[in-house]
């Protein structure tokens, strides 16, 4: 039997949160905020696998957690065989992750960005700088934007920049946050064809949460519905829509399947969160 | 030897970074610069001044170079406190701290990265200081013992990075308000470490505290050397204790900072901006 690349195994997740005091003696009242909710999954090696659900339903902490970056307060996670608690040094040189806010030095260009990140994870600066000309250029950037600070860039731009430094290290685990968050439908396409590319070409695979019903359909072989903090469902699309009645005549569609299961639309449940 | 050199590959990451910040807010360069040195000059003006303020005859000469010592070697200590407290804040001003922190390097990478820039900016900048001060006054380092200085420098660039590194917790911990936070500390250390003035002015359990400031020693041994050319053989035990304690304040340093981490990890504090 082969590892998964990711095992999650009943992982739970509560934020404590303070409320603002009301005078300078007194203390704020604590409140609780469960973010994951006793979340089981595994992810095959090479598979990308989807995580749909609104804001606020706990995707984002998931692929937090998965980087590393949070604990989880019971429950493990991990990435090709190695915990990510107790061995989250070997977890990070397996990861990396695209998410929706793109995180850079504003006032460093796209190369400058690209570099640190190149060297923060050991390449050598050479090779890798060649690298990420050909990944920007794959997704579409300009040559001449290469070197002008990313303040002055579009957030489209900035999220493909994003988009590259994911893809930099080879990772052959990928966490993709809303990564199309943003972006123009070609930019969209463009993404979402490397992300092919990189599953197929580097046996990368590939996590990815979204808001986006048609992008998970197209990317996805597998896709977890969560809401509030708990998976709902966990199928192929195919069989998620096949659960689904036929609605007005028309073939279901993920969105109906979310529908059928939170009794929301995506759309309304965004703004709920 | 793989593993050495991606370690390596790491630590100049935050070198080169760190330049090209210093590029891109060159403006702010600009003015601490300017801040800094006035602030050496107001404060060396003082020792020029107080025979008129006093009306009394004293070693005007003595005055300014205990002063100016004090006031440069502040400076250099204090670059290196903030370069090295800030290595978390620039990360939350940035919104890269989580991007950093899930690289594949460590922690104490990480600090090596930051010490290297550190110290050649600290050394830098002062020198930069020292350069335009000297337009202003005569100074006269004929009997000084300079390379005895620069050992006690060094060694007192240790301690600096342990206390930076337990700066640099609170912006960790304190997503809000932990850089503020530094500052207190830094001013703490200011008021207690003779920087202006012999410890003994102060009261006596402010003394106390004071003992326990590496900055005590190494100002204290810079002036020993600067103005009355103490020999290092003298310096040694000095030297040695200072960088016993600042490896020690390291070693210590890292390990909170990693129980702090791993609350942060657990709170998810990582993720506010502030």
């Amino acid at each position: 039997m082969t590892t998964p690349a990711v095992q999650v195994q009943d992982v739970r997740k509560v934020f404590v949160k303070r409320e603002r005091r009301r005078s300078a003696f007194s203390r704020g009242k604590r409140s609780q905020a469960i973010a994951l909710d006793g979340v089981t999954f595994s992810v095959d090696r090479g598979e990308v696998f989807g995580i749909l659900g609104p804001n606020g339903s706990g995707k984002s902490t998931l692929i937090r957690l998965l980087s590393t970056l949070l604990l989880p307060d019971s429950g493990s996670i991990h990435v090709f065989g190695h915990d990510a608690t107790r061995d989250e040094f070997a977890v990070k040189q397996l990861i990396n992750r695209v998410s929706v806010d793109a995180a850079f030095f504003k006032k460093f260009s796209p190369l400058e960005n690209l570099s640190y990140a190149a060297r923060l994870y050991g390449m050598p600066i050479g090779p890798a700088r060649q690298r990420m000309r050909e990944i920007m250029l794959r997704l579409g950037l300009k040559e001449e934007t290469f070197t002008s600070p990313m303040e002055h860039m579009s957030r489209g731009m900035q999220q493909k920049v994003a988009v590259a430094r994911g893809f930099l290290t080879s990772p052959v685990l990928l966490l993709l946050d809303e990564p199309t968050t943003g972006l123009d439908p070609h930019s969209k396409l463009d993404v979402q064809a490397f992300v092919r590319e990189i599953r197929s070409d580097h046996d990368a695979t590939v996590l990815l949460t979204t808001h986006d019903m048609e992008e998970a359909d197209r990317l996805c072989d597998r896709i977890a519905i969560i809401d509030s903090g708990r998976i709902i469902a966990l199928d192929v699309p195919e069989r998620l829509k096949e659960g689904v009645r036929k609605r007005n005549g028309h073939e279901p569609t993920l969105e109906d399947v979310f529908l059928e299961l939170t009794g929301k639309r995506i759309a309304e449940a965004e703004k709920e969160g | 030897m793989n593993a050495f050199v991606k370690e390596m590959r790491g630590a100049y990451a935050f070198v080169e970074r760190n330049i090209n910040l210093m590029k891109r807010y060159w403006g702010w360069e600009v003015v601490w610069l300017i801040y800094s040195l006035v602030n050496s000059l107001a404060v060396t003006y003082i020792g020029a001044g107080m025979e008129r303020i006093s009306g009394t005859s004293l070693d005007t000469q003595y005055l300014i170079t205990y002063l100016l010592v004090g006031t440069l070697i502040w400076q250099y200590l204090s670059v290196i406190f903030y370069s090295i407290s800030e290595m978390i804040a620039w990360e939350r001003w940035e919104g890269t701290i989580e991007y950093t922190f899930m690289a594949p390097i460590s922690r104490s990478t990480h600090l090596v990265g930051t010490t290297l820039f550190a110290i050649g900016y600290g050394v830098v900048r002062t020198l930069v200081i020292l350069a335009i001060v000297a337009g202003f006054f005569h100074l006269n380092l004929s009997g000084a013992n300079l390379s005895g200085a620069i050992l006690l420098l060094l060694a007192g660039s240790v301690s600096f990075v342990g206390l930076g590194i337990l700066a640099a917790i609170l912006p960790l911990l304190y997503p809000e308000r932990g850089a503020q936070m530094t500052n207190a500390a830094a001013a703490i250390l200011l008021l207690i470490s003779g920087v202006y003035y012999p410890v003994a002015t102060l009261p006596g359990w402010l003394q106390t505290i004071a003992a326990g400031s590496p900055a005590t020693y190494v100002i204290e041994g810079m002036r020993a050397c600067l103005l009355h050319g103490e020999p290092t053989g003298k310096l040694l035990p000095t030297v040695l204790a200072l960088v016993g304690a600042g490896a020690g304040v390291i070693v210590v340093g890292l390990a909170i900072f990693r129980r702090v981490e791993a609350y942060a990890k657990r709170a998810g504090r990582l993720k506010r901006s502030g």
